[in-house]
């Protein structure tokens, strides 16, 4: 039986303030003109401490907290990615649907835990109406422009983050009330992927991976953050039902789907001509800027456990 | 009016005014780009593309408070005069300056209106395409009223403020908002040159604005 204890609560603050003291004595020795990375690292350090705080009041209301701040997440990241598609006047109305009746639909399914519409709703349903709905209005300018954006910002904004909070209704035999810990296992491995290559990244990096896509994107980065990522999933397997290598083998494909995911985000950005996906998050960008790796991560981490380890 | 309902109304703009300013970035993330100038409480005329209800929102939305609370927009007469309850919502509510657009059916003279407006010292916002604008054309022509305005006051800046994004936001004939991240970016204020003639002021003034669209590719 996995349980909160206090070095694990404690755990997530403890490593910030480690990563602000280090970024503080490198800003204090840098003298009165710190370099932009230096400045960008204090920034999104900072980020990360409101973040965490977030998600600590989220996790400590439960079902209800998880599933409000993932919609917030799907919120977020689905007003960036509609605001950088093409859209016409005519599609104002599967716009206001997509706001406010899919986004709503989907993650109250999630809390009624109704899995079954859950996995079709948005890809069968949607794909299907959205496009007759915009037929039905008659305007066909860049007709297949508009759906396939209207179509992919639902799937990576929605329907791909959903994900995680249906995590809390996978039914693990001996591991009921404690799927919280599959959100964090998740969350943490990531999410710490992406610091982890980061951070090989700026100290290693000289190759570039997708050098057309996103320069900072490196191999040594990539390697660095994998493996000690890998690493950091296995020795948290204690809190999940996995096995050390099991878990370990979970972090490393999770997040080499989670890196997928940043350069298909750092490609979408490329063609739409921007750098970051929005303002959100002081020195991130916008929300998918932080989120592009859950994204391709989340599903396939549910379906990998739902179909090795439930009932 | 008695003192009391001229308290009244002075609340009920202030309320309107920090509502639809606090509406507006909790649904559009509306973040102000200073380009060309800074915030300030400075006495100004801000001009701006229009296609939407919701431009002058946005665009005060992005004012310090103060300076939001002195600058009204210049509207069309024949349009939100139109009813009582249109007449209520442009004037009393988010107290807009009414102006009557044709020249051959009008009695005032809308220049006089907005000078007088200026001469109190509050700030005014004008569209000068005189329209919410539907075509393809990101900005349509320049009415003249932007350059009457330069040459009867000419220590007010004209700082011209494009609106990003508005226009799908909320569009024409639509009364619910689509949530979508707005910008507006403020540029270097503008003022006629010597010698600088009607037309080829507007026309300056207008690819002024043009050239702040942060996008010009969509």
């Amino acid at each position: 039986m996995v349980r909160f204890t206090l070095p694990m609560i404690l755990a997530p603050y403890v490593v910030l303030a480690i990563a602000s003291t280090v970024a503080g004595i490198l800003s204090w020795r840098s003298g009165a003109t710190p370099n932009p990375t230096l400045i960008n690292l204090t920034q999104r350090i900072n980020a990360w401490w409101v973040m965490v705080i977030l998600m600590s009041i989220a996790f400590a209301f439960g079902k209800s907290g998880v599933i409000l701040l993932f919609a917030f997440v799907s919120f977020a990241a689905l007003r960036e990615f509609v605001t950088l598609t093409y859209s016409r006047r005519s599609d104002h109305w599967v716009l206001l649907g997509i706001f406010g009746i899919i986004l709503p639909f989907q993650y109250w399914l999630v809390w009624t835990e109704w899995y079954g519409l859950f996995t079709i709703f948005i890809p069968v349903y949607c794909f299907l109406i959205m496009p007759a709905l915009t037929a039905l209005r008659g305007d066909t300018e860049r007709f297949l422009e508009r759906i396939a954006h209207q179509q992919w910002a639902i799937m990576i904004a929605v329907y791909c983050i959903s994900h995680v909070p249906f995590l809390l209704f996978l039914d693990i035999p001996g591991f009921q009330g404690q799927q919280i810990f599959l959100i964090i296992f998740l969350i943490v491995t990531v999410q710490g992927s992406d610091v982890l290559q980061y951070v090989f990244g700026k100290l290693f990096g000289k190759h570039r991976v997708s050098p057309n896509v996103s320069p900072s994107k490196t191999w040594e980065g990539l390697s660095g953050g994998l493996a000690s990522a890998s690493l950091l999933g296995a020795a948290l397997s204690f809190m999940t039902p996995f096995s050390p290598l099991q878990a370990g083998a979970i972090a490393f494909m999770i997040c080499t789907l989670g890196f997928l995911g940043g350069l298909v985000a750092s490609a979408i950005k490329r063609d739409q001509g921007v750098k970051d996906w929005g303002q959100l998050i002081e020195g991130h960008g916008g929300m998918l800027d932080r989120a592009d790796s859950l994204v391709f991560a989340a599903p396939i981490f549910f379906h990998i456990v739902r179909f090795y380890w439930t009932v | 009016m008695s003192d009391f309902s001229a308290v009244m109304f002075r609340f009920l703009r202030a309320a309107t005014s920090t509502t639809l300013a606090i509406v507006a970035r909790v649904v559009t993330g509306v973040r102000p780009l200073w380009l060309g100038t800074t915030p300030s409480e400075r006495q100004r005329v801000y001009f701006a593309n229009h296609a939407s209800h919701g431009d002058f929102i946005l665009l005060t939305a992005c004012l310090p408070p103060r300076e939001r609370l002195r600058t009204r927009a210049v509207a069309a007469a024949d349009y939100w005069g139109k009813t009582k309850l249109r007449r209520f919502i442009s004037q009393d509510m988010l107290s807009s300056v009414l102006i009557e657009r044709s020249s051959a059916e009008r009695k005032v003279d809308p220049l006089a209106v907005m000078l007088k407006v200026l001469d109190q010292g509050d700030s005014l916002i004008i569209f000068p395409e005189g329209t919410r604008n539907m075509s393809e054309e990101r900005l349509l022509p320049f009415k003249s009223g932007l350059y009457n305005l330069a040459v009867a006051r000419p220590g007010i800046e004209l700082v011209p403020c494009w609106i990003e994004n508005m226009s799908r936001v909320l569009p024409k004939g639509e009364f619910l908002p689509v949530p979508l991240l707005c910008r507006v970016v403020f540029g270097a204020p503008i003022a006629p040159e010597t010698n600088e003639d009607r037309a080829a002021f507007l026309v300056r003034a207008h690819d002024t604005l043009l050239k702040l669209d942060p996008r010009p590719e969509r």
